[in-house]
């Protein structure tokens, strides 16, 4: 498989802190790839790297052969990598299907003075954008809620709907910050499935997540982060087995968890 | 009846038909004179909630843009012979030059450093406006130039009150198009998050900067017909601080994020003024304590309040 997604020595100090340092990974198309570690080890450090939302202080991020370190994550998006958050980053006062039309916009080609006058390729580009927008929250099963404003919807529905509004820009690769987190089991089933079917469609999916079963249950690759640093990458068995993993992170209840997985 | 006010065409229809009858119940010209600065506040008060009611973006600073547009018309028609239109769209468009020139560097700031620095941007208009006496007329401001239109000279405040009604229903309409757009959907975007907005793709600063220059044009276009109305216009008056912080009022007042709102808060701080003179000193204690009454109640906003209470969630 061809590299889609790709850092090299990645790295980033916070006043004298090297919350992420030399972190090399590579994400392929259909791949989904896990980061695990203690809290504190850089998981989401390196996700806002990857996505632009911080620069690094040393390395490089690569985006299918094209070096894309530094660049804004507007500019990211465009290229296909979006991302969701660990807490949520909704918009709360549109509906749901509203929220996951704003994952269109990249695809959007009507100008402002269009948009003003509401001519009538706004009204279709806006018809066509609520289609799409239907499609994704049916994937993630909210197509029920889709009229409903964001701000009423449950924790587990809005985590979903960062999925899916994140779908809606087409992406090429999907960085999912702790999905599962604050999920129930059903949720945690469902969040399970919509990975599952995405990386399916081909799109490379980065995922940091605590629930060691479902990282386990899912993931072609884990990287095990520590203070910043990467521990070991591997298959989901060499991972759970390595005993540093074991002694750093997973510790003996951790690695029973993961066994029954 | 919360449908109906969530309805665009419903919104616009009802509008022109109540701007359309009121002036049967006009007993005076006065109440002309007044009906018709409720519409132009309110039109600079719809552009302003365009930026802080949907993209979150603050300005106390927006009067500059109609004392822009009001000495645009009287200066543009004493000095340079232009026609009042033409004028008035000279205005517009400097205003909407400035506000794209001063947009990009302010626009990064948030909160709190964004008011203060539209806040230097207003008093900095209201200044120029003050000193450039020559051009302007100083302190005691200048005359505008009636507008002509096909040979009729429009003065009367019931002409002006037809014209500027016009101007409402279309500054409403273009208004509800673009919430309705992917623009519209852009900028409440950034008003809840703008990681998430950037995330998607949403080049955050590029929108914010196109809302303010549009808000701009909107109380530019205000501050023409303004000019208009009165014949005479003064720094303070169009451009001062004051005014600025009463446009932020009525879109607070009225409802940020709400079109109607906007309507509504201008309605109130135009007339307020007005019907409270009969109690000569206590007027202003009055406006205050009815504008703060109001926002007791209705902590949202007039509309966003009461539109939560028809759907039984209480304010």
């Amino acid at each position: 498989m061809s590299t889609l997604l790709e850092t090299e020595n990645l790295s980033i100090a916070f006043g004298g802190i090297t919350a992420v340092d030399q972190v090399s990974l590579a994400v392929s198309p259909g791949q989904i790839h896990s980061i695990i570690g203690p809290n504190g080890a850089g998981k989401t450090t390196l996700f806002n790297l990857v996505s632009g939302l911080y620069l690094p202080s040393a390395g490089r991020v690569r985006l299918a052969g094209e070096d894309v370190t530094g660049m804004a994550p507007e500019q990211l998006a465009r290229r296909g990598l979006s991302r969701s958050f660990q807490n949520l980053q909704i918009f709360f006062r549109m509906s749901a299907v509203e929220n996951v039309m704003v994952g269109c916009h990249r695809h959007e080609r009507t100008g402002i003075l269009s948009h003003l006058l509401a001519l009538p390729n706004v009204r279709a580009e806006n018809r066509n954008s609520r289609e799409i927008a239907m499609a994704q929250l049916a994937r993630v099963g909210l197509a029920d809620l889709a009229e409903k404003e964001a701000g009423s919807l449950s924790y587990g529905a809005l985590k979903r709907l960062e999925i899916a509004r994140a779908l809606a820009t087409e992406p090429r690769i999907l960085l999912l910050d702790e999905p599962a987190a604050g999920c129930n089991a059903v949720e945690t089933e469902e969040i399970d499935r919509v990975i599952h079917d995405v990386a399916k469609a081909g799109i490379a999916i980065l995922l940091v997540e605590h629930d060691m079963r479902l990282v386990m249950r899912i993931s072609d690759e884990i990287t095990v982060l520590e203070r910043g640093r990467k521990l070991v990458s591997g298959r989901p068995d060499t991972v759970r087995n390595d005993p540093r993993v074991i002694a750093a992170y997973l510790g003996t209840f951790g690695s029973e968890e993961a066994n029954r997985a | 009846m919360e449908r109906l006010l969530r309805n665009r065409w419903a919104l616009v229809l009802g509008l022109a038909l109540v701007l359309a009858t009121l002036p049967l119940a006009f007993p005076s010209n006065y109440y002309f004179r007044v009906a018709a600065l409720v519409n132009i506040f309110a039109l600079a008060a719809i552009g302003l909630n365009l930026l802080m009611g949907y993209a979150g973006q603050v300005s106390l600073g927006h009067a500059g843009f109609m004392g822009i547009g009001a000495y645009a018309v009287a200066i543009g028609a004493s000095r340079f012979g232009l026609h009042g239109i033409v004028a008035m769209l000279a205005g517009a468009a400097v205003a909407g030059l400035l506000a794209f020139l001063v947009g990009r560097p302010i626009l990064r700031l948030k909160g709190h450093y964004l008011a203060v620095a539209t806040l230097g941007l207003g008093l900095l208009i209201s200044m120029v406006l003050t000193n450039e006496a020559g051009w302007t007329g100083g302190p005691d401001g200048m005359a505008v130039p009636r507008l002509e239109l096909f040979g009729m000279r429009l003065r009367g405040p019931d002409t002006w009150y037809m014209i500027s009604a016009g101007a409402l229903v279309l500054g409403v309409i273009l208004a509800l198009n673009l919430i309705e757009s992917p623009t519209g959907r852009a900028m409440r975007a950034i008003h809840d998050s703008e990681i998430a907005a950037r995330v998607v793709g949403v080049d955050v600063a590029a929108y914010k900067l196109k809302i303010f220059v549009i808000s701009a044009i909107y109380a530019s276009i205000a501050g023409s017909l303004m000019a208009f109305l009165n014949g005479h216009i003064t720094p303070d008056g169009t451009a001062g601080f004051l005014r600025s912080v009463e446009l932020v009022t009525m879109v607070v007042l009225g409802g940020l994020g709400s079109v109607l709102g906007a309507i509504v808060g201008a309605a109130m701080l135009v007339i307020l003024p007005q019907a409270l003179t009969i109690f000569h000193e206590y007027e202003h204690l009055l406006l205050g304590l009815i504008i703060m009454a109001s926002m007791i109640l209705l902590p949202r906003g007039v509309i966003p309040s009461l539109l939560a209470r028809l759907r039984g969630g209480g304010a």
